[in-house]
């Protein structure tokens, strides 16, 4: 598998979830995606960029072109130094928070992903990857 | 941080969104119109997102909480617009917006508050005023 591009985008406050956001709709489009995988992909991008700013003190976003074969497909990986989660078991349930959320971002980002990878423990950070290829549902 | 601005034509609040939004200028937006729900005695709300190509829960939230906050305070809220693309997204992120009327663009969007405009009660209370 080829990476074609990588970009970094800093996290540190609510301006810089915009700012994911953007940086993940222009890749996705240079990879061709269309308009509900674009939307997907951004959407989920927004709820993770969240959390590190909510929960994770801020972190990093990178956004990696994939070309695996014929395949093109767009990964994320979000990564803070914050306190991690104890439980992701039940981080990742639909409706729990330990803030005022919905409790809606974890889960709605792995349904929104092809592949969804959470590696988090307290006191270690939190990263997760996801992706999502080009032309699958 | 952007302010979104709120027009006011006859008893409802006219907001079209433009921007894409942070979570700040959100929660401003939320406030900015509960403010002037009653101060205007608004009866209607109709929140334009047709520009919006992302509603991601926080923003998602916003719109819930708009339109209960308008419910209690006596007024209608109609969203109006939302891409298709952005619907889709909404179900598997799983954010229903149950609470929410929604309406296909401006204009039967307008509809539906013309509806809540023409009660005569409300005609009549307003003249008290
Ligand atoms: N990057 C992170 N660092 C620490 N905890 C996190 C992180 N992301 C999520 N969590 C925890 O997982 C919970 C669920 O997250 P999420 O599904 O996005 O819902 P919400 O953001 O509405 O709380 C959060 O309330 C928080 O306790
Ligand atoms: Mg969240």
């Amino acid at each position: 598998m080829q990476t074609s591009s990588t970009e970094v985008v800093q996290v540190g406050g609510g301006g810089d979830v915009v700012r994911v956001r953007h940086a993940v709709r222009k890749a996705a489009i240079d990879l061709g995606f269309s308009l509900v995988e674009q939307t997907k992909i951004v959407t989920a991008a927004s709820e993770l960029a969240r959390n590190m700013v909510d929960y994770g003190g801020g972190g990093t976003t990178t956004i990696e072109s994939l070309l695996d074969g014929n395949r093109k497909g767009l990964r994320l990986i979000f990564k803070d130094d914050g306190p991690g989660i104890a439980d992701v078991q039940q981080a990742l349930r639909d409706g729990f928070t330990t803030g005022s959320g919905m409790g809606l971002g974890l889960g709605g980002a792995r349904r929104l992903s092809n592949e969804f990878e959470i590696d988090s423990a307290p006191g270690k950070g939190t990263r997760i990857a996801i992706t999502r290829w080009k032309g699958i549902v | 941080m952007e302010r979104i601005p709120i027009l006011k034509l006859g008893k409802c609040l006219i907001v079209s969104i433009q921007v894409d939004m942070d979570d700040g200028t959100a929660i401003t937006l939320q406030d900015d119109l509960t403010e002037k729900i009653v101060r205007h005695r608004a009866k209607g709300v109709l929140i334009d997102i047709s520009a919006l190509d992302v509603v991601d829960s926080f923003i998602g939230r916003m719109l819930a909480n708009t339109a209960a906050m308008a419910h209690v305070l006596d007024a209608e809220t109609v969203v109006v617009g939302m891409q298709p693309s952005v619907a889709i997204t909404l179900v598997e992120l799983g954010l229903s917006l149950k609470g929410i009327r929604s309406a296909l663009n401006i204009e039967k969007g307008m509809e539906l508050l013309r509806g809540i405009d023409d009660v005569p009660e409300l005609a009549n209370a307003d003249e008290q005023h």
